[in-house]
């Protein structure tokens, strides 16, 4: 997050290839410094729960306590949300969750690249949860899916006008979604960085209101870090519960 | 979801957290929206997307279909205002505390099931939804 040689507070957002001569040029296959943190939050979270689960012991040790709680966390989740069926969709549940969480807060050190801070990584993961559960829902319901757009209850003669409407409304929800975590990560390490770039130019003396600010929003951007990637989760659980459970 | 009103011994409270999970589980699935902390900010935010992206789906449809049919800002005009319309049922929806769900008899059966005793007021959350609809 810290300036590194870069400028404005939105240098922090450029994807750059990490081989080549100057890294600029970018092609499909780059191996970009966004392709790298996905890399490193996969390790990581792959050897939390992997090395914390090695032993299986009944008291657990500290790794395996987060690796245990993690588990739960998303368990209950899934429990609370979409119910007893939801069970067989724990481990896309668990790994969307894991993967937004470890790429929020790796993106908190600094010097580091959030990945999560671009729309495409994002909309990718929700056009993935969006496709995924409206193929649930049509091979679990058939044609009767189509019952959603319209409520029960409503005078026919409004059907023409709010069947468009509760479609584009089902649209949204893929968009919001991306949209959602992108702009908390995006706005957030850019307030971060606009508010740290004042520090020097006020000196000793102003520089530590700034400064005081920046530390108060670095705890924020912690909890947004990690609201987020529970909001992800939970409404991904949600709109699944939606497509199993229709009403 | 029970009520925290009366503390009581923490037995007791386990008994009652195992009543309400098994309840849930009865009721298998019903899409509770918990939110953690209502931050004004976060809320702000939530509806503020939920507004926008709905125009923006809405606009980008009906730009789509204009450059397919051909048919200049015919679908433009008519999808922006089912866009606005439908950013306003989302923010609707989100704002009265039904969630995200499509449609709005699950909210309903949720909240009657949950209340019990509530039925009465969810029947007036019921009618005032009707009300919102046709307005």
């Amino acid at each position: 997050m810290a300036e590194n040689g870069g400028h404005g507070p939105l240098e922090q957002f450029e994807i750059k290839a990490l081989h080549g001569v100057s890294g600029q040029d970018l092609a499909f296959y780059s191996f970009t410094n966004s392709s790298l943190f996905m890399v490193i939050a996969l390790a990581l979270v792959s050897s939390v729960l992997i090395l914390g689960m090695r032993r299986g012991a009944l008291v657990p040790s500290r790794l395996q306590c987060l690796a245990e709680i993690s588990y739960e966390f998303i368990a209950n989740m899934i429990r609370d949300n979409v119910g007893q069926e939801g069970r067989k969709y724990f481990p896309f549940i668990f790994t969307l969750f894991m993967f937004v969480l470890a790429g929020n807060m790796l993106g908190m050190v600094p010097y580091s690249f959030t990945y999560t801070s671009h729309i495409v990584v994002t909309f990718v993961m929700a056009a993935f949860v969006f496709i995924g559960v409206t193929i649930i829902g049509f091979a679990k319901h058939g044609l009767h899916f189509f019952h959603f757009f319209l409520p029960s209850g409503v005078p026919i003669f409004l059907a023409p006008l709010l069947i468009p409407i509760e479609v584009l409304s089902y649209f949204t929800r893929p968009v919001s979604l991306a949209l959602r975590l992108f702009a908390n990560m995006t706005a957030g390490h850019t307030m971060l960085k606009v508010f740290a770039g004042f520090i020097a130019p006020l000196g000793v003396v102003g520089g530590i209101v700034p400064l005081a600010l920046v530390v108060g929003l670095t705890g924020l951007e912690m909890i947004i870090a990690f609201l987020q990637a529970y909001v992800f989760t939970i409404l991904s659980c949600v709109y699944l519960n939606d497509a199993l459970h229709m009403h | 979801m029970t009520e925290p009103s009366e503390r009581s011994s923490l037995k007791d409270l386990d008994a009652r957290l195992k009543a309400a999970r098994q309840r849930q589980e009865e009721a298998s699935g019903a899409a509770r929206e918990k939110r953690a902390g209502p931050s004004g900010m976060g809320v702000g935010f939530r509806l503020a997307i939920e507004l926008v992206t709905a125009l923006v789906v809405g606009v980008a449809i009906g730009y789509g279909l204009d450059r397919w049919l051909g048919t200049a800002p015919l679908f433009l005009i008519v999808f922006f205002f089912l866009g606005s319309a439908a950013g306003f049922l989302n923010v609707y929806r989100a704002s009265s505390g039904q969630g995200y769900a499509v449609g709005y008899r699950g909210a309903e059966e949720d909240a009657a099931k949950d209340a019990g005793t509530d039925a009465g007021t969810a029947k007036d959350v019921k009618q005032d939804e009707g009300k919102g609809k046709q307005a």
